[in-house]
């Protein structure tokens, strides 16, 4: 009987410091937990056993049911440590804020993300090469992903690299990663999203700067090409969809993706700006934000 | 007939037909029973119309038994799935069946076993420990109840006409939306939930009104037993929460039904809202359930420890603090939303905060053992259990409150162990304890302590051999309602998973076989003298099973725990030479046939067949509205009925002394 070893616990065996960050937050929550559960385990099984019925050498207060100083440990003993607990979730909450920027000398890699059904598309906006199904980036160097669904909600997940995040359609959210460790690691959605919700898994590789030139390299050698019209091909829905590239994208297809444009309609941004476009006192169309109320 | 037609029927798919063929046969049986035995009218006039609320608790309890078999025949089939495809195969289960199969797992597990189960046992207890003769609104009792059955009948049909939905039990949109979900499975979801959602409110209505109004003289508040209290508390989550349900379905509904976008993708819908609303019902939801559970244990343990609980107020405190806190805490199924970190530790440590009235209370219960008299019995055994298994689901809770925790274990199998740690451990574990419990009260005998302690056994380790296994693939990376996997690693644990079911499933056969085996040996387990336990609370001063009007006259309290006061004072059982006529209501079939229209009026809505919702609407309406005419809605039960049935309780005490 195979129970494998401590390296298929893939969120005990973090690869990068999100992670291990994680993976240390849970142990020191279970330490703190378990300094009362584990004597309320002892205490429930000595008194069952001890004032058993048939044990009748053993004490037995008939009508004795309060006792101050024993309430107030009742009370104080849970209140002490969640007291703790709750300064630790509020300090690691801080500080693994999802959105938050992974403090590095290195400049973070942008990828965006669209969930689709059932597979993954990653786009990288700075160098103008998409992947589906595959995730590179160049291991100590904080990634920075930008997310959202192109059909129903997913979650996008690394276990070893740490915090995942759910896709929404019409919705943009962010998480930042960083591998500290080259390796192929697997990537899922950790949200039910239909039929085939099962097989909605992508790699995510680490790799060293060399490798990951070579990779992207071998992503621009590709002859498609990222449009609007081979997104709308690639979102058709499919199961077990192969791992492929795209050498060259048009850098719009995520804003449209996220904006709901990508069937060639309004996008939702522009919807909002002509929404609030206004006629101004000298006769101009404006723009109207929130930093120039009136209108530009 | 909309989009109803023979090709909704699946006889393509001989595991649907198997199913379905074993339910018509089961009815079959059991209508050519009734018929055979002259079974029709007593059926109809002593249960089917009966506003007795201990007769509609039975019924109650009934259902989720049926219902646990339904419910837990879906886990199996998951169980053997997800072991059987986990190295690469497919398993028999294809995913537009498994998909079905967890969400209608999910569904009826809570709305129509644990939510039956837990009404059933305050519908029959409340009444009793207050020292009532029935609830406050005893019809509404009754329709309330037949709502719920009616939310089941449509989820059991579902099986055979049509699909059910396929997007977990809470069904979130945009999946839940037409775009997505474009056939009939996601319409059964809603009206089912929708319908028997109204029954549940309305019983929560009434169990607040008994509380508040019907309590008997001498018992205030704070005399109460603690099951009222925390019935008490659970109905007033009820009456809060129930709505916000009613209300986000009914949303979920116009998108579907009239094009709307309030959680749709496009036009400006917001899934997130969806989200959002329906947590803001389902947290409380687990305190509905859980609260009435910590309840019976409260009984449970005092009684069968010989002392009173220890620590009542704080119990009391405790109780109401649980109920304030649990609309506080929604957010935290949703961290990975993607809020920011102020909000999500906000909801991080309001959730911890419910660990501080949740320990008192396993404190008091442990206090309550300390220098009692502890008899293992079932229910103390149930309790135990659920002490060690909670206190482990309470753990992984709050690991899972930390939002830097929950990021990497959300929708993990690591969450499905903790749900099922707290719902199994928590609210099955308390509903077997008040079975066990309440069971002689009911029906006049006790359960067999063997096979009650089979059945827990099989269950407590069953339960650790199950879920324990989800844990650990959850920290391995395995998601949750994963249709097949390939990895040599997880199929082990997962195998060690369905063989964990498996255990379940004998203590599901224990309990069963303790029924009828109880049933047979009724006359060496019969309790005579209605207090078989030397219990505390009132009802067990009259005899098991009560009279139709429970006191003849209404007991005066001055204490907590008033019987056992009663007992101590040697003023229990008192025969008057005389008894005047009770005033008690009368049966009456409205709610069966209001909930019949209701039910086709739901179909007729699943299947767009309008005629049938019009007509069946305008029935619905005129049927409450005739019944309102009816100015016959009580009688007396004349005084001399009453001294012969007192009487009769006597002489069965005297024999027994």
């Amino acid at each position: 009987m195979d129970l494998g070893t401590i390296h298929d616990f893939l969120v005990l065996n973090p690869k990068g410091p999100i992670g291990a960050d994680e993976k240390d937050l849970m142990i020191l929550a279970t330490v703190l937990m378990l300094i009362v559960v584990l004597p309320v385990f002892a205490l429930t099984l000595y008194f069952a056993w001890h004032y058993r019925a048939s044990n009748t050498k053993a004490t037995y207060a008939p009508n004795w049911s309060h006792s101050g100083k024993i309430e107030a440990v009742c009370w104080l003993v849970p209140f002490v440590i969640v007291g703790i607990l709750g300064t630790v979730c509020w300090i690691s909450t801080q500080r693994l804020d999802p959105f938050r920027p992974i403090a590095s000398d290195v400049k973070p890699i942008e990828v965006e993300v669209v969930s689709l059904d059932w597979k993954w598309l990653f786009i990288y906006p700075d160098l103008k090469i998409a992947s589906v199904n595959e995730l590179a980036f160049p291991v100590g160097t904080p990634v920075h992903f930008r997310i959202t669904s192109g059909s129903v909600m997913n979650a996008f997940f690394i276990p070893q690299l740490g915090s995942q995040i759910y896709t929404m359609s019409a919705m943009q959210t962010q998480v930042n990663l960083l591998a500290s460790e080259a390796g192929d690691y697997t990537g899922f959605s950790a949200n039910f999203s239909g039929d085939g919700f099962s097989d909605m898994s992508f790699d995510a590789k680490a790799m060293s700067e060399g490798d990951f030139e070579g990779w992207v390299k071998n992503a621009r050698a590709s002859k498609d090409s990222l449009t609007l019209a081979s997104y709308r091909q690639l979102a058709q829905p499919s199961e077990r969809a192969p791992v492929a590239y795209y050498g060259d994208i048009e850098p719009h297809v995520f804003h449209d993706v996220l904006n709901q444009c990508a069937d060639g309609s309004l996008c939702r941004d522009d919807a909002m700006r002509f929404a609030s476009l206004q006629e101004t006192y000298d006769g101009r169309l404006a723009l109207c934000t929130p930093a120039k109320p009136r209108g530009l | 007939m909309g989009r109803l037609s023979m090709s909704a029927v699946p006889m393509d798919q001989p595991l649907v037909m198997g199913a379905v063929g074993m339910m018509v046969i089961g009815g079959l049986v059991v209508i050519a029973g009734l018929t055979y035995f002259r079974l029709w009218g007593w059926l109809w006039f002593e249960w089917m119309t009966s506003i007795d609320h201990k007769k509609i608790g039975v019924m109650y309890v009934l259902l989720a038994l049926v219902m646990l078999l339904r419910g837990f025949s879906d886990a199996i089939m998951m169980r053997a799935q997800q072991a059987l495809a986990s190295t690469g195969g497919a398993g028999y289960l294809p995913p537009e069946h498994y998909d079905q199969v967890f969400t209608a797992h999910g569904v009826i597990m809570i709305f129509f076993m644990a939510m039956p189960f837990i009404v059933g046992l305050m519908n029959f207890g409340v009444p009793l420990q207050i020292g009532a003769r029935d609830v406050a609104f005893p019809y509404l009792n009754n329709f309330g109840f037949w709502l719920t059955a009616s939310g089941a009948l449509l989820v059991n049909l579902s099986l055979g006409v049509g699909n059910f939905a396929r997007t977990g039990w809470l069904a979130y949109p945009p999946l839940s939306e037409l775009p997505f979900s474009p056939d009939v499975g996601v319409d059964y979801y809603i009206w089912a939930l929708q319908i028997a959602g109204l029954g549940t409110l309305l019983t929560g209505v009434n169990i607040i009104a008994t509380i508040l109004k019907m309590r008997t003289p001498g018992m205030t508040l704070m005399r109460m037993p603690v099951f009222t209290w925390t019935a008490l508390c659970a109905n007033i989550l009820i009456v809060a929460a129930f709505p916000i349900l009613t209300a986000t379905l009914a949303l979920l509904a116009l998108d579907r039904y009239f094009g709307m976008h309030f959680f749709s993708n496009d036009a400006g819908g917001s899934p997130m809202m969806y989200v959002s609303l329906i947590w803001t019902w389902g947290h409380p939801e687990v305190y509905i359930l859980v609260l009435p559970c910590f309840g019976v244990f409260s009984e449970v343990i005092a009684t069968y420890s010989g002392k009173p609980l220890f620590g009542y107020k704080s119990m009391v405190y405790a109780t109401i603090s649980i109920t304030v806190l649990s609309f506080l805490v929604w957010l935290h199924h949703f961290f990975t939303m993607g809020s920011g970190a102020d909000v999500n530790a906000f909801f991080g440590i309001s959730t911890m905060i419910i660990a501080i009235p949740t320990g008192v209370k396993i404190f008091n219960w442990l206090f309550t053992m300390y220098r009692g008299r502890v008899q293992f019995t079932p229910p103390v055994l149930w309790t135990i259990g659920f002490i060690i298994t909670f206190t482990i689901g309470g753990m992984s809770g709050m690991l899972m409150a930390v939002p830097g925790a929950d990021f990497v274990l959300h929708n993990s199998l690591f969450l499905v162990a903790h749900f099922h740690n707290v719902i199994i451990g928590g609210v099955m574990f308390g509903c077997m304890a008040g079975f066990n419990y309440w069971f002689p009260k009911v029906f006049g005998f006790k359960l067999d302590e063997r096979l009650g302690k089979v059945s827990f056994w099989c269950w407590f380790v069953g339960f650790y051999l199950a879920f324990m296994p989800l844990y650990a693939l959850g920290l391995m990376g395995m998601t949750r309602r994963l249709e097949h996997v390939d990895n040599p690693v997880w199929h082990v644990y997962l195998v060690i998973a369905a063989i964990g079911a498996a255990v379940i499933a004998c203590g599901i056969g224990a309990t069963i076989l303790q029924i009828a085996y109880s049933i047979w040996k009724r006359d060496e387990l019969r309790d005579v003298t209605g207090d078989p336990w030397n219990a505390r609370t009132l009802e067990w001063s009259v005899s098991s099973p009560p009279p139709l009007y429970n006191y003849a006259t209404l007991p005066v309290v001055h204490s907590i725990d008033a019987y056992w006061e009663e007992k101590r004072e040697g003023l229990d059982h008192r025969q008057l030479p005389s008894y005047t006529k009770i005033h008690m209501p009368h049966n009456t079939g409205t709610g069966v046939i209001l909930s019949g229209f209701i039910t086709l009026l739901g179909f007729g809505l699943i299947w767009h067949i309008w005629w049938l919702v019009v007509l069946c609407f305008i029935a619905t309406v005129a049927t409450a509205v005739a019944h309102s005419f009816d100015e016959h809605r009580n009688y007396d039960i004349p005084a001399a009925e009453v001294t012969a049935t007192e009487g009769k309780y006597f002489k069965q005490l005297a024999a027994k002394v």
